[in-house]
């Protein structure tokens, strides 16, 4: 049987370095920190706590980004398409969950977190959307 | 060429070329979006109870019932259906559902933290306290499992539908991922309906 060299690039699945898991991991860090936030609420909760979880969740989502620029041979184009479309879908939902926190009276540093948890939320979904189509599609 | 061989499943089992494009956000849907959108925003920074119920409600209402339906009887069925067919049924569900549930799970969540505290549920006196950190906890391993393999699972067999020659291995492979994980999100899902009337009926 003969095949056309589209059709045989994509008989065979890559190896990739784990940039889905590390974005997933940075989401499941911010979903725990905000489980946490909003189970003290309105009390204020352990602020150590919730930035531990911050920061991990900004480490991983790091690391995904550090190892997905580093890729060779990527399809950036469809990468670029979906991450745009994901990112204003998340961007909406995060804001709009901001404002609901910042309706509801959350002030100061709890507010300083839970905002950079939405970012880290609105940021590291579209990263595991975009490259788990990416990576099956062809390399720009 | 006769349309039979134009047809005929592909090297990888899913008809090539001659299938339509599958618009991936389905574009005529994103002003229905909006007004989901506009009447949240409006709720929750007006502070309407009867419109911040409504919302959490109605999103939460349609949330469950589509995880419940789609893991536990599309899934099944889906499972068992020829690679073709499946792919057809796909191209055509998927897209509806990249539009859908984003909008249900923000009408959900953005109210759903008002209205407890609004309904003094969020006070750690309310009896109702235990129940809602419970709910937390469960939305929060939904929301892993669905945002982090669920709807990238979702997406990527579109992409992979609209190429010339799909492969079917792979669509078959993240579609099982799709249905393992709408089926656990659906069994959860029993947990939410669990803690919701209870917290509604105290």
């Amino acid at each position: 049987m003969s095949t056309t060299s589209a059709t045989h690039a994509n008989d065979t699945d890559r190896a990739f370095p784990p940039i889905g898991w590390l974005s997933t991991i940075a989401l499941g860090c911010v979903i725990i920190g905000g489980i946490l936030l909003a189970s003290y609420a309105p009390r204020v909760a352990p602020q150590g706590i919730a930035t531990a979880l911050l920061v991990a969740g900004v480490l991983a989502l790091a690391s995904a980004w550090v190892l997905l620029l580093r890729l060779r041979d990527f399809a950036w184009g469809t990468f670029g398409k979906v991450f745009k479309w994901a990112l204003l879908a998340y961007a909406v939902t995060s804001g709009m969950i901001e404002l609901a926190f910042v309706r509801d009276h959350t002030r100061g540093s709890s507010l300083v977190i839970v905002s950079l948890m939405l970012v880290v939320f609105a940021l590291s979904v579209p990263t595991t959307i975009a490259f788990t189509t990416a990576r099956f599609a062809e390399p720009s | 060429m006769s349309s039979e061989v134009v047809t005929a499943p592909g090297a990888h089992g899913v008809a090539p070329l001659d299938r339509p494009k599958i618009q991936v956000v389905p574009v005529k849907g994103l002003p229905i979006v909006a007004v989901a959108v506009a009447f949240v925003a409006a709720s929750v920074i007006g502070n309407w109870k009867w419109a911040l119920i409504f919302c959490h409600v109605v999103g939460g209402g349609l949330w469950t019932a589509i995880d419940l339906f789609v893991g536990l009887v599309i899934g099944p069925i889906l499972g068992r259906l020829s690679i073709p067919t499946r792919a057809e049924f796909t191209a055509r569900f998927m897209p509806k559902m990249v539009i859908i549930m984003p909008t249900v799970v923000m009408m959900t969540l953005a109210t759903g933290f008002q209205v407890a505290r609004k309904l003094g549920n969020l006070a750690t006196t309310s009896p109702n306290h235990p129940w809602l950190v419970v709910s937390f906890c469960v939305v929060g391993v939904m929301a892993v499992i669905a945002l982090g393999i669920l709807e990238p699972a979702n997406i990527a067999v579109i992409f992979e539908m609209n190429k010339p020659v799909p492969n079917g291995e792979r669509i078959g492979r993240l579609m099982k991922r799709f249905i393992y994980t709408a089926g656990i999100t659906g069994v959860m899902q029993i947990a939410t309906l669990i803690i919701m009337t209870r917290v509604a009926s105290r």
